[in-house]
């Protein structure tokens, strides 16, 4: 079990050291980083970039069955 | 039929994934080249073991991570769009662009989290070669990661190896291989990796110039623009080669697009290139569109038809017969491609009434009728014209697609010129002294991008008003959903991403200023 451990132990310190021992430029990268996926995903992601389909039908057979008659009708705005 | 669906809407959902894919582009083609530009120059460190090459190579991928931290995850929200905005169209592709976007996010995954690490960590941790060997897998993935997105993009211009399904109302993927190597696809990723090749180049060499306009780091701007150099001009030269190949196939799958960028209203025989030319009006139509004319041009005789069909007798069919049809030359007009896709659009028609009445004989029918090759290669294929009304409403915008070739062209030319010329004056060791040189090459780092945008402009302004060639208008794969909720988010893409890239700027000249510092 210990053997099976080690590289992985090896492996989070590498990553630990290398965060620690990180220059000026890479922390920044790396707050921009956070930044930009917080935005993406808690923000764009809930408030403004729903899943149009996935948010009025619960299977894929109404989905279907929606975009089937989107693509005969497509002036048909009611959903 | 789909006269009654808001432009305005559709506008504005196509502004905003244009202006998200563009702010995109910003940031990949550096990622796609400075990786190789790296590894080529960690290769010279491990092979000659000297300390200079680590120094190097350490700069130029300190601005590959700048690069690599402000452009990872922006191509997110592309996909965000296709699932809010294009959900029509979203789901009718299927998993045909399901399957390439999943292998691209998996070797995103993998090589975002793994070997970019030791790339940046691994200095004096892991042995050189290991490093080094973790820098190439850096560059090969970042362009394999390109590959898939490519392939994807290349069904929407020429969609293959799929059969649609009537009962999902979505493709269905038959062949992976026709797929991956759709001939598309094989050169839209040469020439945009290759485009991203040259960018990097030419952000290196031109760096690099600053550095001797500047008298600072002469060796090492030097060593910078032999690399950049050679890898420029070599990929230059690759990407007029897929240029031209690019351009031959577009002539086979997407003719009119390929008319429009050459401007070509009537087709002719021993068709010259015009390799410099001003349009105007010509008071000449077909339909309710004009068709422009040379105001002034150069041409080169013969090359079209060289180009096209390697032959200088060879007919060039221009849009004049892309619209209205040339029996001679083979080729069926746009209102004959409309009835065979209304016959298509009946068949669906049929095939919802036989759901409706439960009429199980005529659906299996019907499914059937959807899997006979004749039918998708004679009547599916034209799917699409069932929704065109006029046939000149095929032609994209003529004036935006010459101009955004011609002028992508012109670039190419320039960027051979001024890759050979520091060659020529690097291995002269006159390139100290050209400070007129230096300065056009500093000039030139935003040229390359500037190419590659206009590409992109032509590849998707091109093929309108299509969104799926063939197969469905634009106008039927927009979403259902209310344009003031497009527009809020185009403002705030607008903002989010010009944040992003000051950022970037900043963060990248205060690294240049400081210069190489391991």
């Amino acid at each position: 079990m210990k053997s099976l451990l080690r590289p992985l132990h090896s492996l989070f310190i590498f990553y630990v050291e290398g965060f620690r021992n990180m220059s000026s430029w890479g922390k920044r990268a790396w707050l921009i980083i956070i930044i930009k996926l917080f935005i993406i995903f808690a923000i764009l992601k809930i408030f403004f970039f729903q899943d149009f389909l996935g948010r009025r039908y619960s299977n894929d057979a109404q989905k279907s069955e929606y975009v089937r008659n989107q693509i005969l009708n497509p002036e048909d705005k009611d959903d | 039929m789909i006269e009654n669906i808001d432009p305005g809407l559709v506008d504005w959902s196509r502004a905003q994934f244009a202006l998200t894919a563009i702010y995109h582009w910003l940031f990949v083609p550096l990622t796609l080249g400075l990786s190789f530009i790296i590894a080529f120059m960690e290769t010279i460190y491990v092979k000659t073991g000297k300390d200079e090459w680590r120094r190097l190579t350490r700069f130029w991928m300190t601005l590959f991570g700048i690069n690599f931290a402000i452009g990872v995850a922006t191509g997110i929200i592309l996909e965000f769009e296709f699932g809010t905005n294009w959900s029509n169209y979203s789901w009718f592709v299927g998993d045909i662009f399901g399957a390439p976007l999943a292998i691209e996010g998996i070797l995103a995954f993998f090589l975002e989290s793994t070997f970019v690490a030791v790339m940046f960590f691994g200095w004096n941790k892991v042995n050189k070669k290991f490093h080094l060997l973790s820098t190439w897998l850096v560059a090969i993935g970042a362009n394999l990661s390109a590959l898939w997105i490519l392939v994807a993009n290349s069904w929407m211009q020429n969609p293959v190896g799929m059969t649609f399904n009537p009962e999902t109302a979505r493709n269905e993927m038959l062949n992976f291989w026709e797929v991956l190597f759709n001939p598309v696809a094989v050169d839209k990723f040469l020439h945009t990796i290759s485009s991203g090749f040259v960018f990097a180049s030419m952000f290196v060499m031109g760096i690099s110039c600053w550095f001797l306009i500047k008298k600072r780091e002469e060796i090492f701007a030097g060593r910078s623009i032999l690399i950049a150099g050679i890898f420029g001009l070599a990929s230059s030269l690759f990407l007029a080669f897929t240029g031209d190949s690019s351009a031959r196939t577009i002539s086979k799958v997407q003719p009119v697009k390929f008319a429009a960028f050459e401007a070509l209203s009537e087709g002719k025989e021993n068709a010259p290139l015009v390799a410099f030319g001003v349009l105007k009006e010509s008071g000449k139509k077909i339909g309710s569109r004009d068709l422009p004319e040379f105001l002034f041009k150069i041409e080169i005789p013969d090359l079209l038809s060289v180009m096209t069909e390697g032959n200088k007798d060879a007919y060039v069919p221009g849009i004049i017969d892309r619209i209205n049809g040339n029996p001679g030359k083979g080729i069926i007009s746009v209102a004959e491609k409309t009835e065979k896709g209304k016959i298509a659009m009946n068949y669906l028609s049929d095939y919802k009434k036989a759901r409706e009445n439960k009429d199980n004989e005529q659906i299996t029918n019907l499914l059937n009728k959807f899997k006979d090759k004749d039918f998708r290669d004679n009547y599916f294929r034209y799917f699409g014209y069932a929704y065109i009304s006029s046939p000149e409403d095929v032609i994209p915008d003529i004036y935006g697609s010459f101009y955004s070739f011609h002028m992508m062209v012109m670039l190419g030319f320039l960027f051979i010129l001024i890759f050979s010329l520091a060659l020529i004056f690097l291995f002269n060791g006159t390139i100290i002294k050209q400070k007129w040189f230096l300065r056009i090459v500093l000039y030139s780092i935003p040229l390359p991008l500037i190419a590659g945008e206009l590409g992109w402009i032509l590849t998707e302004m091109g093929r309108q008003p299509w969104i799926i060639q063939d197969l469905m208008p634009v106008s039927v794969g927009v979403s259902n959903i209310g344009k003031a909720s497009v527009q809020t988010t185009f403002w705030l893409f607008t903002f989010l991403f010009t944040a992003l890239l000051i950022t970037e700027i900043s963060i990248m000249i205060k690294q240049i200023k400081t210069g190489p510092t391991h």
